[in-house]
C-alpha cells in the first residue's frame, strides 16, 4: 500500500532528524557573555535570566533547583532535582557519556584525557583547568565538539513520538475488532476525522488527499501534542524553538515541492495567460514566494509559542517584583487566564500549521483543467 | 529592548490590532448575514488572521 508506505518514510524521516535538531540550535544559542555572578544580579536581571533560560534547549532535565545554604567561601550552593541525560559529541571519534558528569556546568567532565565545559550551555573542549578565552567581542574562543546530545528537547520529541506511537497504534489496532474505537481512540477519532474533513479534504480535493493524510496528521498531532507539554510544569519549550519548527516548516517545503506537477511549475516559470515580459518578470516573484511560504510557517509557531511562554512567566514574574498581598493572587489569576488562552493557541497553532501546509500542498497538486 | 525598539514594536501591535479587528469585525458581518456558512467563513478567517499575524511576528523579529 502506498499510502503505509509514505506514512513510514515520513515516521522515518522524523525520528531520523529529531537528535539532530537539538544541536542545530544549541549551535545558535547567541552568547551574551555576563561575568557577573548571579547574586550580584537585580531581581529584574534575575527573573530576565531565568525566563532566558527557560526559552533555551538544555544538556540536563531539571525540574526545582533549590537553594540549600552558602560554602565556606560564601558561594552559593544549590540543590537540582531532576534527572541527567546522555551527551553525544563528536571530536575524533564519538563520545558519549551522561550530563551528570558536568553537575550542572559546575565542574569539568573529562573524557579519555580530553576536558569539555558546559558554559552558557554550550559545550567547549578546554584544558584541564577549564580555561576558556575570548575574543574582543567577549565570545569564547575555544573549540566546540560536535554536539549532538540528546537534549532536553530531543527527549520530549522522543517521548512524543513513543505517545503518538502508542496512541494511535492502539486506534489503529481497535479497528480490526470493530467499527468503534474504545479507549483513547474515542478522543482520536474525532480529531483524526477533523483534519480530515476540515483541513485535507477542502484544502487537498478529494481526489488526492489521501496521499497526504499522513504527513498531515504527523504534524498536526507533534505540534499539538508537544504545544500542550509546553504548558505543562514541566518546563519544556520544543515547539517555540526555531529549529524545530524550521525543520517542521522544511518538511512541508519539501513534500509541496516534490507532489508539485507540471502546472504547479508551469504557473512558476511560465505564468499562462499573460505577456511574455511578465512572464519573465514574474519568476523571480514566484520562486520568493515558494520560500517565504515555509519561512512564514516556521516563524509563526516558533513566535507564537514562544511569545506565549514569556508573557506566562513574565506575569508570574511580576508577583516576585511588586511582592504586595495585592500582587500576587491578582496576578496568579492572570497568569490562570493567559494559561487558558495558551491552551486555545496550542491547538490553534498546530491547526493553523496543519492547515496552510495542506493550503500549498493543495496548489501544488491542483488541477488546472478549468481555465 | 531600548527605547525605540519598544516604540516600534508598539506602532507594530496597533497596526496588527487594527488589521485582525477588520477581519474579525467583517467575519462577525458576514456570519450575521449567512448563519449557514458560519464554519467556512471561520476557517477563511482564521487563515488571514494566522498570516497577518506571521507578518507582525516577522515585522516584530525585525524591529
Amino acid at each position: 500500500m502506498a499510502k503505509t508506505a509514505f506514512s513510514k518514510i515520513v515516521f522515518i524521516v522524523l525520528f531520523v532528524s529529531l537528535p539532530l535538531l537539538g544541536f542545530a540550535y544549541s549551535g545558535e544559542v547567541k552568547d551574551a557573555v555576563q561575568h557577573e555572578q548571579a547574586d550580584e544580579l537585580t531581581s529584574k536581571q534575575k527573573i530576565k535570566k531565568f525566563i532566558e533560560h527557560h526559552l533555551k534547549d538544555s544538556h540536563d532535565f531539571n525540574f526545582i533547583t533549590e537553594k540549600t545554604g552558602e560554602d565556606s567561601h560564601g558561594e552559593a550552593q544549590y540543590k537540582h532535582y531532576g534527572f541527567s541525560l546522555p551527551i553525544i559529541l563528536w571530536d575524533n571519534g564519538v563520545k558519549v557519556f551522561m550530563s551528570s558528569k558536568f553537575h550542572h556546568g559546575e565542574t569539568l567532565a573529562e573524557l579519555n584525557g580530553a576536558f569539555y565545559k558546559l558554559y552558557h550551555g554550550i559545550i567547549y573542549k578546554t584544558d584541564a583547568q577549564g580555561t576558556i578565552s575570548y575574543d574582543d567581542h567577549d565570545h569564547p574562543t575555544n573549540d566546540r565538539p560536535l554536539d549532538m546530545s540528546i537534549t532536553k528537547n530531543v527527549t520530549m520529541m522522543l517521548f512524543t513520538l513513543a505517545l503518538m506511537f502508542v496512541l494511535f497504534g492502539g486506534l489503529a489496532r481497535g479497528y480490526k475488532k470493530g467499527p468503534i474505537p474504545t479507549g483513547a481512540g474515542r478522543v482520536l477519532e474525532p480529531l483524526v476525522l477533523y483534519v480530515r474533513d476540515e483541513i485535507a479534504i477542502p484544502n487537498i480535493g478529494k481526489k488526492k488527499y489521501k496521499r497526504f493524510m499522513p504527513f498531515l496528521l504527523s504534524v498536526f498531532f507533534f505540534i499539538w501534542i508537544l504545544n500542550l507539554l509546553g504548558l505543562t510544569p514541566l518546563g519544556v519549550n520544543v515547539t517555540g524553538n526555531i529549529a524545530i519548527t524550521a525543520c517542521l516548516a522544511l518538511f512541508t517545503f519539501l513534500v509541496t515541492q516534490f507532489s508539485g506537477n507540471k502546472a504547479y511549475w508551469k504557473h512558476i516559470f511560465w505564468m499562462p495567460d499573460v505577456p511574455v515580459l511578465m512572464k519573465i518578470a514574474l519568476i523571480p516573484v514566484e520562486l520568493l514566494g515558494i520560500l517565504t511560504k515555509p519561512f512564514a510557517l516556521m516563524i509563526r509557531l516558533y513566535a507564537n509559542i514562544s511569545a506565549g511562554h514569556i508573557v506566562v512567566m513574565s506575569l508570574l514574574a511580576l508577583i516576585y517584583s511588586f511582592k504586595s498581598w495585592v500582587a500576587g493572587p491578582s496576578f496568579f489569576f492572570l497568569t490562570f487566564f493567559i494559561s487558558i488562552i495558551e491552551i486555545l493557541v496550542a491547538f490553534l497553532q498546530a491547526f493553523i500549521f496543519t492547515m496552510l501546509s495542506s493550503l500549498f500542498i493543495g496548489s501544488a497538486v491542483a488541477d488546472h483543467d478549468d481555465h | 529592548m531600548n527605547t525605540i525598539g519598544g516604540l516600534v514594536a508598539g506602532l507594530i501591535v496597533i497596526g496588527a490590532g487594527l488589521g485582525l479587528g477588520k477581519i474579525g469585525g467583517s467575519a462577525m458581518d458576514a456570519i450575521a448575514r449567512q448563519p449557514e456558512a458560519a464554519g467556512k467563513i471561520q476557517t477563511a478567517m482564521i487563515i488571514i488572521a494566522a498570516l497577518l499575524e506571521g507578518v507582525a511576528f516577522a515585522a516584530l523579529f525585525a524591529g
